[in-house]
Formats: structure tokens, sequence, C-alpha cells
């Protein structure tokens, strides 16, 4: 703990400090202390869990994230960054004894360097307009979640966001070369840069994806991917979840990486036409979308082949998008999916899991087996080509008992994830939701490995806390660290380094 | 001093050995006392426990082919030898996932793997591959070659690890699935590392399908035109997997090399519209120095034997932006006319080259300097000394400047708090 502290850290009185001398050196229209106002940020995309911000600091820039983040360590209090709030798994929940830092203010696409393929951006950007703006001279972010438009870098390098397209060109841990960080601690640190694989500890590999428990980003330096030649995207229609499994499988066995390969079951088909009138074919027990993008020639091929393998695993019908209205309309339905299934459930849940992709035809079956034995209607929606699943859980809010059913099988689904070598989230994060789960997927040591990564960038545990892990550890503790050892003759090179 | 009984001991239940070190295991001119080979992640636990416990200072060693790499430890005790762990734990053909221990040839793996022709996409240098190098010497050492280009480097391959700290905590992180955000990437942090953090015993790796057909489209012409051509390629739509560029030491021209895969007849005319943009030739075989390292591979390079003021060759890595490239090669050509040296560059025009610099260890430091000098700004390119005799080491700063140090060391210090492994070969006197 810093030892300037006059207080308790992060009781009420050290928010109150940090409120102060936030005023007082941001000013009263960047530090939101009104109750109403702090309210609009109670919760993000996850709006199950809701925290009123104990004070919002609307950042401009770094040196104010900076000035906010050393006030709060000052004192011991706790921040928690947000974007533009889309995450789905709690992430950028509030403290209510906390400071919030909102970063969406900070929007400037700084450079876009088309010739170096590099784009260095504000992380308030949002995710499609850095596409927007490099798509004229050729280029595009690849990472492409869902609420692209609406969500940030910043978000997205918090998350290692993914998207439909991560199957061929990677997560966003795979498209950023450079960040610029606030630490916990409030120090200002450039990491990494336009040039790739910077000198020492890959620390960028650590940062992305740790759901801003390790500082805040203030600038991130990105990976612009060359527009494909051409894109071609088909929707088949199977009478069967199990005949579009194999499809899949048949393209992937063929060694084809289509740049998408999405699937929807019935009832995701169902909400969709109720929503969008995507107008998928009638009687499909599931469809799947298949883009392939590249250079013409190869992209020719492979089309024919995707479209033989289709109807070699039972296909009824294939669309072929024309042009890029046709293309739209097709992404309109898959895109609209999770939105869409409010047409046909008055509430839901989105569980974000992973399966080896060869166990989806049994994972499946074990869905609905699971739905059906807990009387629970499941959506599929899925990432077909990395298994990456979206069961959405249909519920009734308004029934007695119906949330925890819902619940349970939110929690079933993540077990089949788990007992076939899967992963408890894929895109979504582990944020405030699944922090409870990790256990199940980790061992203590792994987590507590983890930690302590976590203690060397924030040693008083201020940076999001209460995300990702389950229980914080004290960083000054190494439990159960110390069979064998010699703990003081250890201690003592460590003071020495 | 080990007591060689006890890690011995330490070792029953795995069954692993125990013998004295010999002259053939010093690294980098470094002797150590004992060499430990145990063949389970549990028996590097117990390993390591035993010889914390002793206070010893361990280094983790595969095959050997970049032992020098980075800067020689203060002081090794243990050999810790991963070779007897080097068994392929799981092909997931259907999932193009490939699960193997750390001790494992990458040169295996790809074997196995090929069989349902799938591949590894780190490229490793042809004698590294020959020598054995292991999947975690080619995880420690952030082995990076023509493909990456496309496919990225190893970090963007590696989907999960399993590593052994120094006080015997077996921790993994990451899974075996392709796509995967729960928890730390500690996989990553662990890439390229030098083993300064943990041992790792095992990874899991994403797979490529190989593909049936390939090109090669080569040029050579004055290192402006080459760079800029390599970087017109780069930037096409015909999305090559990889574009090298050679310099050798004391040439005025380069040489591009482009490579081209897919199926059938959508390569030839990809390679002919490449050939037509870099104004070269399509063959069927990559040029003789496809993805080795530059300079001689029996040259003196190392640490031992170089006398004083004697030229001796230094094995530098290089990053770069893509238009820095171009800089890059006319730095190298500028060192070699001020200082008298020989800069031989390779590497992908991504930003990532090997150099090979020859001259005496003054000389050697000012050309680097000279190289560093090419990027604006060590975020736009850096040079760092893989490979290099003490005199040359003694003449330079081996790592250039470092972004994040403070947080490397933090890292350092939670993670192996006692700096029992590999002391001082990394960033910083890490």
């Amino acid at each position: 703990m810093p030892a300037s502290m006059s207080m308790t850290p992060g009781g009420p009185a050290a928010l109150d400090a940090v409120i102060a001398e936030l005023v007082a050196e941001l000013g009263g229209e960047q530090v939101i202390t009104d109750r109403q106002r702090r309210r609009t940020y109670e919760c993000d995309g996850l709006a199950a869990y809701r925290v009123v911000p104990g004070v919002v600091v609307l950042a401009q820039d770094a040196g104010d994230v900076a000035t906010a983040v050393r006030a709060c360590a000052r004192h011991g209090v706790p921040f928690v960054a947000r974007g533009s709030g889309t995450g789905l798994s709690g992430g950028a929940l509030p403290h209510a004894a906390g400071a919030l830092v909102v970063m969406s203010q900070m929007r400037a696409i700084r450079e876009v360097d088309v010739e170096g393929q590099r784009a260095v951006v504000d992380p308030g950007v949002i995710n499609l307009q850095l596409t927007a703006a490099t798509s004229p001279d050729g280029y595009y972010f690849a990472p492409d979640p869902s609420s692209q438009s609406v969500c940030s870098i910043g978000g997205n390098v918090a998350e290692n966001s993914g998207g439909a397209h991560c199957l061929k060109y990677g997560f966003t841990t795979n498209h950023v070369t450079g960040l610029d960080l606030v630490t916990p601690g409030g120090e200002q640190v450039e990491i990494g840069g336009k040039a790739p694989d910077a000198p020492g500890y890959d620390l960028l590999g650590a940062l992305v994806g740790s759901e801003g428990t390790l500082g805040i980003v203030t600038a991130a330096t990105v990976r612009l991917t060359r527009l494909p030649q051409e894109v071609r995207t088909l929707l088949a229609a199977f009478r069967s979840m199990d005949d579009a499994g194999a499809a899949t499988s048949a393209i992937i066995a063929a060694g084809v990486i289509p740049a998408a390969i999405e699937m929807m079951d019935a009832l995701a088909i169902e909400a969709a036409e109720a929503a969008v009138h995507c107008n998928y074919p009638a009687g499909a027990g599931a469809v799947l979308v298949v883009e392939l993008d590249g250079p013409s020639p190869d992209v020719a091929g492979e089309f024919d082949d995707v479209v033989r393998l289709c109807e070699a695993a039972g296909s009824f019908e294939v669309r072929v998008a024309a042009d890029d209205d046709e293309r739209a309309l097709i992404w309109k339905g898959r895109k609209s999916a999770f939105a869409a299934v409010g047409r046909i459930s008055p509430d839901y849940i989105v569980q974000d899991g992973v399966i080896p992709r060869t166990a989806l035809p049994l994972v499946l079956r074990q869905i609905a087996e699971l739905g059906e034995s807990a009387g629970v209607r499941v959506a599929n929606v899925f990432h077909a080509g990395d298994g990456n699943l979206h069961p959405l859980v249909l519920f009734d809010g308004s029934v007695e008992g119906a949330v925890d059913r819902a619940e349970a099988v939110a929690g079933g689904i993540l077990d089949l994830c788990l007992e076939h070598g899967g992963s408890i989230t894929g895109e979504h994060g582990v944020g405030a939701d699944k922090a409870k789960h990790m256990p199940r997927m980790f061992t203590a040591d792994d987590l507590d490995t983890m930690q302590a990564v976590r203690c060397a960038f924030d040693p008083d545990g201020i940076s999001n806390p209460g995300k990702v892990f389950p229980t914080p550890r004290l960083c000054g503790e190494r439990p159960g660290r110390h069979q064998g050892a010699h703990p003081l003759a250890e201690s003592g090179v460590a003071e020495v380094f | 001093m080990a007591d060689l009984q006890r890690l011995d001991d330490a070792l029953e239940q795995d069954g692993g050995e125990v013998r004295e070190a010999g002259p053939g295991d010093a690294v980098d001119g470094v002797r150590a006392t004992a060499v430990a080979r145990p063949a389970s992640a549990d028996g590097v636990a117990a390993v390591l426990r035993e010889a914390t416990a002793q206070g010893l200072v361990t280094l983790a060693r595969g095959a050997g082919t970049a032992l020098d790499w980075g800067a020689p430890p203060e002081r090794v005790d243990l050999i810790l030898d991963t070779t007897g762990l080097d068994r392929l734990v799981e092909h997931g053909a259907g999932d193009l996932v490939v699960v193997a221990e750390a001790g494992l040839p990458v040169a295996a793996l790809s074997k196995s793997v090929r069989a349902a022709a799938q591949e590894l996409v780190v490229d490793l240098p042809p004698e590294r591959l020959a020598g054995g190098s292991t999947v975690g010497g080619a995880l420690s050492t952030g082995a990076s070659g023509p493909r990456r280009l496309q496919r990225g480097g190893i970090r963007d391959l590696v989907l999960g690890a399993t590593v052994v700290l120094a006080d015997g905590t077996i921790a993994s992180s990451g899974g075996k699935v392709v796509k995967n955000v729960a928890g730390y990437d500690l996989a990553k942090l662990l890439t390229g590392a030098y083993g300064t953090l943990g041992v790792v015993v095992r990874a899991a790796f994403r797979l490529h399908p190989a593909r049936p057909d390939r090109a090669f489209v080569v040029a050579t012409g004055p290192l402006a035109d080459v760079a800029a051509r390599a970087r017109d390629v780069v930037a096409s739509q015909l999305a090559p997997a990889a574009v090298e560029i050679d310099r050798p030491a004391g040439s005025d021209d380069a040489a591009v090399a482009v490579l081209l895969e897919g199926t059938g007849a959508a390569v030839g005319q990809r390679a002919a519209a490449a050939a037509e943009l870099l104004g070269g030739r399509v063959q069927d075989e990559p040029p003789a120095w496809w993805a080795a390292l530059p300079g001689d591979p029996a040259g003196s390079v190392g640490g031992s034997g170089s006398a004083g003021g004697q030229p001796v060759e230094t094995l530098a890595k290089a990053t770069a932006t893509l238009t820095g490239v171009a800089d890059l090669l006319a730095a190298a050509r500028d060192a070699e006319q001020r200082y008298g040296v020989g800069v031989a560059l390779r590497g992908t025009a991504a930003g990532v080259l090997h150099a090979v610099v020859t001259g005496t260890p003054e000389a050697t430091a000012s050309a680097v300097g000279h190289l560093r000098g090419a990027a604006p700004s060590p975020r736009d390119g850096t040079v760092t000394v893989l490979r290099a005799s003490r005199e040359v080491r003694a003449a330079l700063d081996a790592w250039g400047p470092v972004g994040g140090l403070d947080l490397m060391r933090a890292v350092k210090r939670q993670l192996d708090p006692g700096r029992r492994l590999a002391p001082g070969r990394f960033v910083g006197g890490i």
C-alpha cells in the first residue's frame, strides 16, 4: 500500500478524498458525482449485474487517465475502465466505492500508416470506424465482434475480442503490436510499437485479454489487414444440426479455412425470421453461413468445393450471395440472432463456451437433452469453425423459478464444454459473471500463478478487482509456494534483485 | 555445489536420470555441475523443488540449438534437460490442434501432423531443425520464420502452456481449443522468455492444413529497389504466405523470394502475377537460403575461442516496420562502409530479420548501434544481440532500449523471486 495514506484504504473516506483530488485536478465537468448521472453507468452489456460507481471520470487523454489512476492508487481506491460498455460478462461492472474511468471520449484515430499497415488509435475508437477509415485505402481492422458498430477498440483489447472471422484472421491479440498503458500505480508506459516482436517479455500477450486487471490502455497500435480481392458468401440449409456439423467437418478436413463458418439451429432461425425477415429456407433444421475470401482464383476453386461438400452432407438448398446486398441479407439473420431471440422469449441468457469443434454434434445433443430435462428452450448460434458456442437460454423471468432453471442450464452447458476439453469463454470474457467458474477450468496453482502476474502489475489489487479471479490474492504472500525452499534466502536474493 | 544424490532421490518416482555435468554441458562458457533429465512434468517439478531447496541455479535445455542465444547466465549449477519429455500428447486432427511435451523435437512433431496433411507453421531455421530443436526451445526463443507474414509468429500459434516454476509449482494457462479467453494468456508471456520465468513442460498449438501446392518467385536487384518491390507484394491482394529478403554481407544487391501456397492452378496464377509485380521468375523450389539464419552456419560465432581484436560473427535479431525494412537494409550497407564490418541481413519483409555482423568487437558494437539508428524510435524497430562472443558483449548493449522493463522485472520477481532460473540471460539482467 502507498505510504502516504492518511485513512483506511478503499473506504468511503478514501473515495471522498479521491473525488476531491479529481475535481481539483480535472475540474467538475469531467468528474461526475451526481448519483442520477452516475447511474447511467451502472452496468455494461450484461445488465443482470448493476452497481452504481462511486465516481465517474470522463477521460479526455492519457494524462487524465494517469491522474485518475494515481489518485486511486494514493488512497487504495479501486478503479474500473469502461469503453462503450457493450461487454457481455460484466467486465466493466463498476465498483460502488471506486472510480469508473470512461474512455469513450478518447476516440481519435491518431495515425493511419497505410504503407506500414498499422494504425494508432485512442481506446475509445469504435471498431468499425477504423475499418471505415482504412477501407478506402484497401485495408480493414480484422477483429469483428458482432458489436463492432458500437464496441471500442480499447474494449476489444481488454477482452481479446474475436468475431465471426477470427477462424482465419485471429483475435485482437494477433492484431496488436503496441500499447500505451497507465499502470495501476499511475505510471505511463509504452509497450511495443509499430514493429513486431519488441524485445523482452511479451507483455502485449499478457495485457490483451486481461480484462482491465493490469491497468488502463490509453492507445493501441494495431495491424491493418489488406482487403481480400474477393469475398463469396453462401447460405446452406440442412434438415438437421448433425448434417450441418458434418458439412463443417468436411470443409475443415478438405483443408479449407473459410473466413467464417457460422451455424444456427431451428429456434435461432425462427427468432431471426421474426425479427429481421431474413427469409432463410423454410423447413431448415440448421443453416450454415460460409464465407470465403482471398485471391479470386483460389476463392473460386474453394467455393465450388464448399458447395459440393455441403450438398454431399445433405444440404437441401444452397444460396449464393450474388452481390453485397445479398451478402448483407445472409449476414443480417446471423448478426441479429442474439437480439432477435427477444422476439420469441421475454428473457434469455447468452452463453459463451468453447468445445473442440469435432465434439460439436455430441455436445449439441447433450445441450438439447439438458434443456429438455429442465423444461428450458435453448437456441443455438455459433462459430462452427472454431467450436465457439453461443447457446441462448430462453426463459420468462415473471415465472417463478424460471431464472434459476435457465441459469442451471447455462451452467450445465459450461460443464459440457469443460468435459470435452474446451473453455468457459471463447470471446465474451470472464468478467464478473464467470469468475466463479474459473476454478472449474483451472487449478488453484494455475490461478495463483496468473495472479502472481497480476501482482507484478497491480500489487494493491485496485485495477478492476473482483473480475476474472474468484478470490483475490494478497501480493505479499505466496501461499503454498514454499515447500522445500529457503524463504529467507529467497527473499534475501529477491531484495537484491 | 549440487547434491546429486538428493537430486537423484527427487527423481525416484519419475524414473529420470541425474549425472555430473561435463565440459560439453557448459552454457556459453558457464560450467554447470549437474544435469538432470526428468521424464515427466512431475519429475521437472520435483527436480526444481530440490534444486531450489539446495540453493541451485537451474537452466532448462532442450536440444541446445540456441543455448548460446541471450546473454550468458551469471551462474549455472543444474542443467535441466527436457529431452526426456518427448511425447506427442495429442493430435486433434479434426480440430487442427496439437499438444506436445516440451522436449519433443519440432521435426518429429511436424512429421506426425504431416500424416494428416497438417503443419505447425514455425519455419525454424533448417540448421536448428536438423539439430533436434524442441518444442520448448522454439517457444522459449520466440522462433520466427518466413511464414509469420500471414500466419503470425509462434506466439500467435500457441494456445496454451504448462510451466513449472522455480519452486516446483505446476501451472497451466490457455487450453487446447483455438478460441479461448479464460484467464491470462501466460503462454505468450513464456514465449521468447528464454526460460527465465519457468520451465515449459507442455504446450498446445494451432495447426494449419498443409497446402498441396506452392510456388516461389525470386528476384534480385539494388537494395532500395528490392525492398520496395517486396513491399508491393506484401501490399497486394495475392495473399503471399511469405516474402523474404536476403542481403548478403558486402553486397549492394539483395534478393527477394515470395512463397505462394494454395491449390492447383490458382497458385500458378498468383505466382505469375507476383512475378510481374516483382520483375522476377517463378520456380518450384525455394532459394538455398530460405528460412536459414544469415551468415555461415559454421562460422566463428560463440562465447569461446575468439581472441580480442579478431573479427568474429555476432548474430542479432532486427525488427522494423514494413517501410523501415528498406532503411535497415541501407543502414547495413552504411555500417559496412563506416566500420569495416560485414552485415548479412535476412528475414521477412514483415519486419523480423536476422543479422550477422562480422567484425572486431568495437566495430561490431558501432555497427549494431548504427542499425538501431535506422529506426526513428525503438517502437519502430529494434536490434537485439542473440549470440556473441564475450568481447562483443562487453563492447555493446545487447538488448537496446526495452519498453516496459520495470514491469518485466516485476513479473520476474513474482514468478522467480529467488532468481533460480537462468539469471542474467535476459533483458535488463533478468
